[in-house]
């Protein structure tokens, strides 16, 4: 706890000297894009302090997701917190407990009097962010759901139409087959399989992934992976880890590589891998839908996102609320927004800015960024597509990712890993329940 | 003969020692006070709602059968890194030590691999064995075997205990080869005249001059493994695949900054105190019977 503290006191030192223009109020941004997205996330801030001069958004890298987390709930300890920080969205659970250290983006909006319209928001992206009675928590920012990356090159050499990417599993499974044939080594690979093969698995084929609404409904909720069509589909896949029509090939995106150089001819991770397929791959290659089990689910449902929101963490003068406020409403804005999603690949989080971009002609000049959005808006989203709210989520995540791994290994069967998921995570929603019930 | 120094002013030795008093005091005392309370409570990650446990932390992390995996894990990971890297390093020693030609460079390069900080030295075999990209993954698994240390949790534990012995070779390595120059060349060249093989010589010489060398390296090894691998498993395999390269340390890293479960992480690392001081005292009572011996 001592180290994130002397850092931020470092910093803070460090801004103080820095002299100021004029007397505008700083407000920190604690965030943990790295890279491009971070560069990117730099010139929102700047464009929003050149269009006024009260307020001054400052934005710092703080590390990875979880460092980032970690280091705000630290600084909150130590009342040494920023104004807006970002929060991946298994974290989402644990900063709506927090209570007193949350201001909801609702409230402050109201408490500011900035135009709000809660309404203007993809219901499918802010689902997630809102509580049961759709007030808004926490603004979205990067957002994102999973598709399906595919080699056209690969599937033309095996006699495949590169313009009829497989839409079920089992047209997955021959095509694979077909593929395999032609000298591709593996079928398809998976990035994030906790979040694809299972939370987004589920929604799309209308499942609960747990009890009470996915855990929005109460803290009193029980996973439901164990099902008989969650052990089908791990089955299937551990069962094709053998035959390698599917290979494994780490937890986060460690699998990219397989796709890049061609070992194996499709793909599923976020949409936001867009841009670091299209610079990487020296084939034309497609983006389609998750595949889904007509056995399971005769239409697939909806998918749900992943990806980041940012919080209002409480603590800070009453002046730089108004700013927080101000910035929020630059930043939901058509432009920012559209320029946001077509740069990243994330998700708009307005239905203008997805208007606005396909008014721009964005989607026609590059073919499948539209997936993900029809992905998200294919079904009104259910209580079991609306998104998740599970506490201890991330080391849930660490569960699953262990279990799957044991099944890909073949060291247990799909039932057993997903029993075993079920068992020690519950444990987990216990402790968080018990943690939080005050 | 000890000469036995007397310090006439009574205050003069606390003013020597308190500034290290002081370090200790703030440095050590302070957080693991800290920690120990805080092991005792269940509380949210912003810490909003406290409450006393009791000792609920500590039966939660000493009953959960996962704990126990790590705790062997974390053995036998000490154990194989300990004998791996102090038995390379002494044989490297006995070698550098009878180089007649070029031994100083020899050493020189030797040394080397302690200026690498853990993390990288685990991205380094990492990158090399990896199955997609590394050098000897892709290798392996052209000859057909099926290596995959993301997937197959022995692998990814042998390769996390290599790459952590390697580093602390050379280290081991800077140990032996002093011991080894202590020993007079005297006793050897006398049991060479007797007849003595070389390898007869090592055994019934050498080695067990060197055993107090060995034994604190032994005991700064085991440490090592316990304590500091953190930083490679950390920059490789998080602790996976299915926790196969989870130690101690790193469990409670998990619980504690991922899971941000404080009170289970600080109860885990009042168990990890207890077993360092058990380490030290029994480090003290075998070199305390050595030294009477």
């Amino acid at each position: 706890m001592k180290l994130p503290r002397t850092i931020a006191a470092a910093l803070l030192g460090g801004l103080l000297l820095t002299p100021a223009a004029h007397a505008a109020t700083e407000i920190q941004w604690w965030h943990a894009m790295g890279g491009e997205l971070g560069e990117k996330l730099a010139s929102i801030a700047e464009g929003f302090n050149a269009t006024q001069s009260d307020y001054k958004i400052v934005p710092i890298y703080k590390g990875n997701y979880t460092e980032t987390m970690t280091a705000a709930v630290a600084a909150f300890r130590a009342r040494q917190n920023p104004a807006i920080v970002q929060v991946f969205e298994v974290g989402t659970a644990t900063m709506m407990a927090a209570k007193g250290a949350v201001y909801p983006v609702y409230k402050l909006m109201a408490d500011t009097r900035q135009p709000f319209d809660p309404k203007v928001y993809l219901a499918a992206v802010t689902g997630y962010y809102t509580d049961s009675h759709d007030n808004m928590l926490s603004l979205p920012f990067n957002s994102s759901t999973p598709v399906m990356y595919y080699n056209k090159d690969a599937f033309k050499k095996a006699g495949l139409n590169p313009d009829m990417p497989p839409r079920t599993w089992p047209e997955l499974e021959t095509a694979a087959k077909a593929l395999q044939k032609a000298g591709t080594p593996c079928g398809f690979t998976t990035g994030w399989q906790s979040w694809v093969q299972i939370e987004n698995f589920s929604a799309w084929h209308n499942l609960p992934i747990g009890t009470r609404e996915n855990g929005i409904a109460g803290l009193d909720t029980r996973l439901a992976i164990d099902s008989p069509a969650h052990v089908k589909h791990i089955g299937r896949m551990a069962a094709w880890q053998k035959s390698k029509i599917f290979d494994y090939g780490g937890r986060r995106s460690d699998a990219a590589p397989k796709f890049y150089k061609g070992d194996c001819a499709m793909y599923m991770n976020s949409s936001a891998s867009y841009a670091g397929v299209k610079k990487n791959v020296g084939f034309a290659f497609g983006v389609a839908p998750l595949p889904f089990w007509p056995e399971i689910a005769k239409e697939p449902q909806n998918t749900i996102i992943g990806g980041a929101s940012l919080w209002v963490l409480n603590g800070r003068p009453k002046a730089e609320y108004a700013g927080v406020a101000k910035f929020f409403s630059y930043l939901s804005s058509p432009a920012v927004q559209a320029d946001w999603h077509q740069f990243t690949g994330y998700l708009p989080i307005t239905k203008a800015a997805y208007e606005l971009t396909r008014s721009q002609g964005f989607y026609d000049r590059n073919p499948g960024t539209d997936v993900a959005i029809k992905e998200i808006t294919h079904k009104a989203p259910t209580a079991n597509s609306k998104g998740l709210r599970f506490g201890n989520f991330v080391q849930i995540r660490d569960i699953i990712n262990d279990e799957l791994e044991s099944a890909w290994a073949g060291k247990v069967d799909a039932k057993t890993a997903l029993k075993t998921m079920v068992e020690r995570g519950n444990k987990l929603l216990r402790a968080f329940e018990k943690a939080n019930k005050g | 003969m000890a000469v036995q120094v007397v310090f006439r002013n009574r205050f003069l030795p606390y003013l020597l020692v308190a500034p290290q008093a002081a370090v200790t005091l703030v440095f050590f005392f302070w957080p693991a006070a800290q920690g120990m309370r805080q092991s005792l409570l269940r509380e949210d990650a912003f810490g909003l709602s406290t409450e006393f446990v009791g000792l609920d932390n500590y039966v939660e992390a000493l009953t959960d059968p996962r704990y126990l995996d790590t705790f062997l894990r974390s053995v036998a990971m000490s154990a194989l890194v300990a004998f791996l890297s102090m038995s390379t390093a002494l044989l490297l020693a006995a070698m550098a030590d009878r180089a007649v030609r070029g031994g100083r460079a020899y050493r020189t390069l030797l040394i080397w691999p302690y200026a690498v900080a853990p993390a990288l030295a685990g991205v380094l075999w990492f990158l090399m064995f990896n199955p997609t990209i590394g050098v000897v993954g892709v290798g392996l698994n052209r000859m057909g075997i099926a290596w995959n240390p993301y997937l197959d949790g022995a692998q990814a534990f042998v390769l996390v205990t290599v790459a952590a012995s390697w580093k602390q070779v050379s280290y081991n390595f800077v140990f032996f080869l002093a011991g080894l120059q202590a020993i007079p060349a005297a006793l050897i060249e006398a049991a060479a005249i007797d007849g003595a093989s070389p390898f007869r010589r090592f055994w019934t010489i050498v080695f067990p001059l060197l055993a107090p060398t060995s034994f604190f390296l032994l005991v700064v090894n085991v440490v090592y493994a316990f304590f500091e691998t953190f930083a490679v498993i950390h920059a490789t395999t998080q602790g996976g695949p299915g926790g196969a390269t989870e130690t101690l340390v790193y469990k409670v890293f998990n619980d504690g900054f991922i899971g941000l479960d404080l009170g289970g992480s600080a109860a885990q690392s009042a168990v990890l105190m207890a077993i360092v001081a058990a380490l030290t005292v029994a480090q003290f009572r075998l070199l305390d019977r050595k030294a009477g011996a």
